[in-house]
């Protein structure tokens, strides 16, 4: 009896160890938290509908830009300044989603690498010749370089839109600012279209385990987001938490001055609505990081991280909520608030990817090598 | 006693089994390299990394640049050449050593698994695992024996049934038993895996899966040297190491525990063995075994014995340096690497490095991506001695950027086993004025939990 079960034991190990290596769909799972519902909820309720909101924004930007560039006129570019500041804000939204066609697009750089590069900027405006597809440019193309040209090439409005009219190199302006915009919503239409046509359901479908199962790469992209664009990028590089002195110059939309808290706390709540589950322009909950934290801890009985997670959220929100709109301004009068921000924000890196990220077991090194 | 111990080491015993054990281990290193060449693995964690973290006293090995590939191919050529037997004495030189070289370069990739390859392959130096079914025994017959001393071979089996034991005593804690942690964490990540993911999720799995693994390391070398189970044993075995293999991310350890226990087999399924392997390679076995049948080994070199014999002694005693150390030594880990402890704690950390002018009170933190990969991030987040390592290589780096008054302080936190992350390192000691040593690291905080048992 015993040797024969021991058989057929053996049996079946050597079937599942011919077999791992196959990622295999999970049978259906009564008592198990069900990773492909999170992964609906993300895409279905999230991640597609952030990139729709995104797009149409995308897409008011050309039109505001090609307006502009056709009538410069105060308001007009007064109009760009709008749509620019809406798409700005949806953007945040989707940053955070890294994968896909927006990572092999290199996505996040593309759009929003600040601070930009405003000589690089100059000298291929002059030079009326540039491929934004080039690393080279990165820092000359997206957000911050439209916040440049329609914020910061001089103080008053009607000097700015000289620089598109009476400006000797007019139509270089012109034709950067409206590539500038194109490129912004062409990639954008680009990630959604991946999603729309086959992206959405590979992404769902892959429940697997493994550093390439979707879980754990949207759980490390989020982790990276969170810590590198937001806590770092859009708080402690510019107070100074990386260098000797504070960089105010490093703060996003740097020539706008006034929504540098606007934006900040936008992409905050987007991670925690994230974090949550919540729907996109909605109050619905689903399936999320949360809920699958919840039910980790019914196995493991041990804090409840979700909620020390969620709550950090809160008071890292208040402190920003606390600092002034122009986050330059904030550096330069007492830079003391912006590290306290920083220190709330760090908080979660902690719990996040440490906490969270064991006790999902999803391993935060992207080099695979073998364990124990 | 003295003379117990004489009979004993003139005893000798059919080669047959040691040979087998030549044969596997040398095929199994061959693969084993391979496949971590083609992973890619030597130029991510050998070439591109910036940085190496060396273990004390060993900070002059490191990786050789391109030449690693070198290094890596004259391992995996001496690993063939220990299989086939041929200038055995210098091929199993060149393996330990190369292997060893290997190993010393980085310990960010330190497993338990490389250092009992590298105890291995120091064993097999001062074995006669030549003397037959080897190309070695073909070319110099006179040099050929049927027989071995007992001691050779049972000095492997000494090694295995060190490492069974200790991996089995170290599992005897109350986080492992009592909470079964970490494979609460680990088991339900596996949801994915057929028939068992669901299983995955049971609390009476976690807690069968933890006792029944100390049960197994502590029971099974007994079992294996025990004649009535000995099948039994080695059935257990498979299906042990194939679960590993099935459930974590261990490459080639479980198929090398395998064919090791097969050394505890009597000489005639080894003899068995060699007639399948010699079918395949058409080698006339019958003819070479008549040629030496009633051949003894005759060279008696004490030296090996004795360097044998304080080596396994020496096994048995360093895996309880810890006991020297104050503090919880998951915590700490003093004392945690070479002591056979496999899979036996989750732990993550989060390590923030601030460099200070020590005159002006300036202070900026450090992107550690800058100058270590993520793999090397991790594995120096939660251990004191890569944390102390790479504070110093970061003092080297900035003073030679013209800072001066340098000091580096961290903010680390760590989650050991599900708890909640804690404070590590004292944030407020300098790390350069702290020098590595065989001491406590006094600068490490108090862990605020207990673990019982060993």
């Amino acid at each position: 009896m015993i040797k024969k079960t021991l058989f057929l034991l053996l049996i079946g190990m050597i079937v599942f160890a011919c077999s791992q290596d196959e990622s295999t769909a999970p049978e259906e799972n009564n008592d198990a938290f069900d990773r492909k519902a999170m992964l609906v909820n993300w895409a279905d309720n999230i991640i597609v509908p952030s990139y729709t909101a995104f797009n149409t924004e995308g897409n008011n930007l050309v039109s505001a830009t090609n307006s502009f560039t056709q009538n410069p006129t105060v308001e007009t570019l007064q109009q760009v300044r709008l749509t620019w500041i809406e798409a700005n804000l949806a953007f945040q939204h989707v940053s955070m989603f890294e994968i896909g066609k927006a990572e092999a697009l290199n996505f996040r750089n593309r759009v929003n690498v600040y601070p930009t590069n405003a000589s690089e900027i100059e000298s291929l405006i002059a030079d009326g010749n540039y491929d934004f597809s080039l690393p080279s440019t990165i820092d000359a193309q997206g957000f911050p370089a439209m916040d440049y040209l329609i914020n910061g090439l001089a103080s008053s409005d009607e000097e700015i839109v000289a620089f598109y009219t009476t400006n000797g190199n007019a139509q270089n302006y012109k034709d950067y600012l409206n590539t500038v915009a194109e490129t912004i919503s062409t990639l954008t239409e680009t990630v959604l279209n991946d999603w729309n046509n086959g992206y959405r359901d590979t992404f769902v479908n892959n429940t697997s385990s493994s550093a390439s199962g979707s879980v754990d790469k949207l759980a490390n992209d989020y982790v990276f987001y969170y810590e590198k664009a937001l806590r770092a990028g859009k708080v402690g590089i510019p107070a100074g938490v990386f260098s000797n002195e504070p960089l105010p110059e490093t703060v996003e939309a740097f020539y706008k001055e006034d929504i540098s808290k606007q934006l900040a706390l936008e992409a905050l709540q987007a991670t925690q609505d994230f974090f949550e589950g919540k729907k996109f322009n909605g109050t619905s909950k689903g399936e999320s990081f949360k809920s699958y934290l919840a039910y980790l801890n019914t196995i493991k009985n041990g804090e409840n991280l979700g909620n020390l997670i969620t709550t950090q959220f809160g008071i890292t929100k208040s402190n920003v909520e606390g600092l002034n709109t122009n986050f330059t301004v904030q550096i330069e009068s007492d830079n003391s608030k912006m590290l306290a921000t920083y220190n709330e924000l760090q908080r979660n890196v902690i719990l996040l990817k440490v906490d969270m990220l064991q006790a999902m077991d999803i391993s935060v090194d992207y080099v695979d090598a073998d364990g124990d | 006693m003295s003379t117990i111990l004489k009979t004993y080491f003139t005893k000798q015993t059919q080669a047959a089994p040691l040979a087998v054990f030549r044969v596997f281990f040398g095929v199994m290193m061959f693969v084993s390299l391979i496949r971590f060449w083609l992973n890619g693995w030597i130029e991510k964690l050998y070439i591109t990394p910036k940085f190496h973290f060396s273990y004390y006293g060993f900070e002059w090995i490191q990786p050789l640049g391109n030449y690693t590939y070198v290094l890596f191919a004259v391992c995996a050529l001496s690993a063939l050449l220990v299989a086939v037997g041929f200038k055995y004495r210098v091929a199993i030189i060149m393996f330990f050593l190369s292997f060893t070289y290997i190993e010393l370069m980085d310990k960010t990739t330190y497993l338990n698994h490389y250092y009992f390859i590298s105890c291995v392959s120091f064993l097999l130096l001062f074995l006669p695992a030549n003397s037959y079914f080897s190309i070695d025994a073909k070319q110099k017959p006179e040099k050929a024996s049927f027989y071995v001393p007992n001691w050779t071979i049972d000095s492997i089996k000494v090694m295995l049934v060190i490492v069974y034991l200790y991996a089995g005593l170290a599992k005897l804690n109350s986080d492992w038993l009592l909470k079964a942690m970490p494979l609460k964490i680990w088991l339900p990540s596996k949801y994915d895996i057929p028939f068992l993911g669901n299983l995955m999720q049971q609390e009476w799995m976690h807690y069968a899966f933890s006792w029944s693994g100390a049960l197994y390391d502590l029971t099974i070398p007994f079992l294996l040297l025990y004649k009535r189970t000995r099948w039994f044993a080695f059935i257990v075995v498979i299906i042990f190491h194939v679960l590993t293999r099935v459930l974590f991310p261990i490459g080639m350890f479980p198929f090398i525990m395998i064919v090791s226990a097969l050394v505890f087999f009597d000489a005639s399924v080894h003899h068995k063995i060699l007639q399948f392997i010699s079918k395949i390679f058409k080698i006339n076995k019958a003819e070479m075994d008549t040629k030496i049948k009633d051949v003894f080994f005759q060279k008696k070199k004490r030296i090996s014995k004795i360097i044998i014999t304080v080596f396994l002694v020496a096994q048995l005693l360093f895996p309880w340096r810890y006991l020297v150390y104050p503090g919880e030594l998951f915590w700490t880990e003093e004392g945690y690497r070479f002591s056979w402890r496999v899979m036996l704690m989750e732990k993550a950390g989060y390590a923030q490095f601030k460099v200070v002018d020590g005159k002006t009170g300036k202070q900026f933190h450090v992107d550690n991506s800058d100058f270590l990969n993520s793999f090397q991030e991790k594995q120096m987040s939660f251990q004191p001695d890569f944390i102390l390592e790479y504070a110093h290589y970061l003092g080297d780096h900035f003073a030679s950027q013209g800072h001066e008054n340098l000091e580096v302080y961290v903010e680390s936190y760590v989650a050991l086993n599900g708890r909640l992350s804690q404070p590590f390192i004292d944030p407020t000691v300098n790390l350069l004025q702290q020098k590595e040593s065989f001491k406590h690291k006094t600068w490490i905080l108090k862990f605020n939990d207990d673990i019982k048992g060993l």
